[in-house]
């Protein structure tokens, strides 16, 4: 996958969580969290759906790292 | 092997807790005692931010760290000195604007620096101040604003633009919104900049002269029916923090103390902010959301030593494994308390087996302003127990009886828990709601909508709540608040909202619509409901889930019964259906 597709897998995962998402208004630079209204619970279910949706690993360990957009992409696309 | 209660150990207490004689203390307690052990104002009165800050700025612990603020992975600090003058600088802020007792300042921010200068500073000048949560959608910040007649707001330029500046119009009492600015960014039209305010201002202040029983903070609080409760708390309550910060959280002069708590809450406040201060500690406060490797690296770099934390949060860590938890060693870490939905007894042992420390729940809301029932360092603990009432607090379990009476009923029989009036800390009404407050007492009795039960040796153990509320993570969430936004979307006819069980969350927020003549119930319009209700509501209040129903369980008033949902919910025995519409007979 590449990054367009990983960043789209990425997005259309945060919609079934927080559907009220328009992908287009994201800044993949910026800390997600701080752009969309998500607590606690909503995050740890994103990071699961995109752990099923791709089939990767996600350790605890790791969601320190994972703020962006950018971030996920490129922990995803080294991973998938 | 795990047994029905935990006893403490001999490193456990390594620190001698300040109730190690439970029944003396309680017999020897007065609440007027705990009073003298703090300050009046130099020329009379009694304020909680001159107990929190300017008593301890004008002595030894002056140089003494109160807080230590993170954010990524920068860190600040400030003194009690430093305390002192940035909130004199805040008070002088608001006197500078014409902003005084009869006005209502709300603060809407992360866990800034900002925002606890904001609070402090408010009450140093005599006016009543409010916390928001930031992750409340713009309905309910709305709805809070106006019916406290709010009319300074605290917040940063990102909430204002995504939260507040869309229903600013329908916030008419709202004169003065400051901003803590970012960094390059430019300030939205009509509010002021708090940063270059303060610059301004003088660091002196002299505290005015309020009495003990003054209004000083307002926390709204959700009900069954209706509107959200403004409960208002006056200056005195900082006993409560004071005495309940000594037996129920055990802090001593040298602690390092973190309270985990958002400061849009209660507990974010009361002990978040002032029973910490009072104490003259120093207290973490951490900006960055939840993560439960950087939570194990606070404590650990931190030094922490006291700390107050939620079942969701424990739950969160649970769910990340022993082995983040156990990878660094918490030398300093001595009391591990809990609040906000009642600690399932895997969590106290969890922290017993795997943090080495039992976790300590207590039981208070909204309305006692402090911690009135608990687990205590010195004392064996009950798994699944909030434990016994502190010295001061009278607790009881009671049914209210036919006539408007109370019948108080003996020990292992479930009914309502009640408090004795008269604890500091004790709400002094909802703002423009009498009638709502006075149905809340029956003679010396507070009700407190909670069921329990008390055990032989005086425990107590949290049944339900005897209402419709829901507690998620910590928060108790109004179903009608809900409902009411649900209803608002083009394609609902009725909506009923409950509590789903959840082993994180304790509770998740249901809603269960019924649609309007032309709609189809299909994935596509449950999730353009499930968008409506996040974008007005916010995540923190919008329901996680939606499901369709032809009709709701309505009762032949027209009500929606929200117990049947929740029974059907839950596979339950759904119980007298005898009002039900169309049953019964």
């Amino acid at each position: 996958m590449d990054d367009a597709e990983l960043r789209s897998a990425v997005i259309a995962e945060l919609r079934t969580i927080a559907p009220e998402v328009d992908g287009d208004e994201i800044r993949d630079d910026r800390p997600l969290r701080r752009q969309v209204d998500l607590d606690s619970l909503d995050w740890l279910n994103f990071l699961i759906g995109l752990h099923q949706r791709l089939a990767v690993e996600i350790p605890e360990a790791d969601y320190a790292q994972l703020v962006t957009v950018d971030d996920l992409v490129g922990y995803l696309k080294a991973r998938v | 092997m795990r047994q029905s209660m935990i006893r403490k150990t001999v490193d456990q207490l390594r620190v001698v807790p300040n109730l190690t004689d439970y029944e003396g203390e309680r017999s020897r307690f007065s609440w007027a005692e705990a009073r003298s052990e703090l300050e009046d104002l130099p020329r009379g009165g009694f304020n909680i931010a001159h107990n929190a800050v300017t008593r301890h700025a004008r002595g030894p612990l002056r140089d003494h760290v109160a807080f230590r603020f993170l954010s990524g992975d920068s860190a600040s600090t400030l003194t009690y000195g430093d305390l002192e003058a940035a909130t004199n600088r805040f008070a002088n802020v608001l006197a500078g604007l014409g902003v005084g007792r009869d006005d209502v300042v709300f603060v809407l921010a992360g866990r800034i620096p900002e925002l606890y200068l904001a609070v402090l500073g408010s009450l140093k000048n005599g006016t009543l101040v409010s916390p928001l949560f930031a992750a409340f959608g713009p309905d309910p910040i709305a709805t809070r604003m106006n019916l406290g007649s709010g009319t300074v707001l605290v917040t940063t330029t990102e909430l204002y633009e995504r939260k507040v500046a869309p229903i600013r119009s329908q916030v008419p009492s709202l004169r003065h919104v400051l901003i803590v600015p970012e960094a390059g960014e430019p300030l939205p039209a009509g509010t002021s900049d708090l940063t270059a305010l303060m610059a301004a201002s003088s660091d002196s202040f002299d505290i005015v002269a309020t009495r003990p029983q003054d209004p000083a903070l307002l926390h709204f609080t959700s009900g069954t029916t209706g509107m959200p409760k403004g409960a208002v708390h006056v200056h005195e309550a900082v006993v409560t923090h004071w005495s309940t910060g000594k037996y129920a959280l055990d802090l001593h002069h040298d602690d390092v103390y973190w309270c985990t708590a958002d400061p849009g809450w209660v507990t974010g406040i009361s002990y978040g902010l002032i029973a910490p201060l009072v104490h003259g500690v120093t207290s973490v406060v951490d900006e960055s959301d939840f993560d439960p490797e950087r939570w194990y690296g606070i404590l650990a770099d931190q030094q922490v030593s006291v700390w107050y934390t939620a079942p969701t949060a424990i739950r969160m860590l649970m769910k990340a494994g022993a082995e983040l938890a156990t990878a660094r060693p918490l030398p300093d870490l001595r009391l591990i308390a809990s609040v906000g939905e009642p600690l399932n007894p895997e969590a106290v042992w969890w922290g017993q087996e795997v943090l080495g420390l039992p976790i300590h729940d207590n039981w208070w809301q909204t309305e006692t302003g402090g911690i009135m029932i608990g687990n205590t360092p010195a004392f064996d603990i009950k798994p699944g127990s909030m434990g016994r009432p502190l010295p001061g607090v009278e607790a009881a379990i009671a049914v209210r009886t036919d006539d408007g009476g109370i019948r108080l009923l003996g020990d292992a029989t479930e009914g309502e828990l009640v408090l004795r009036k008269g604890w500091p800390s004790m709400f002094r009404g909802y703002l423009n709601n009498p009638d709502r407050y006075a149905a809340c007492f029956v003679g010396d009795w507070y009700f407190t909508g909670d069921l329990a039960e008390r055990d032989s040796d005086g425990y107590f153990w949290f049944v339900g709540r005897a209402d419709d509320l829901i507690k998620s993570a910590g928060h108790l969430i109004g179903p009608f608040e809900v409902e009411s936004v649900l209803m608002s979307h083009p394609a609902v006819a009725e909506a009923g909202v409950i509590g789903k069980p959840d082993e994180v969350a304790g509770q998740v927020v249901k809603a269960f619509v019924s649609l309007r003549q032309g709609f189809t119930a299909d994935d596509a319009l449950r999730m353009d409901i499930l968008a409506h209700a996040r974008r007005k509501l916010g995540a923190t209040v919008a329901p996680k889930e939606v499901a369709f129903l032809d009709t709701l369980p309505r009762t032949r008033s027209g009500k929606i019964m929200r117990r049947l949902l929740r029974a059907r919910e839950l596979g339950l025995p759904e119980g007298d259906t005898s009002t039900l519409e169309g049953g019964g007979s």
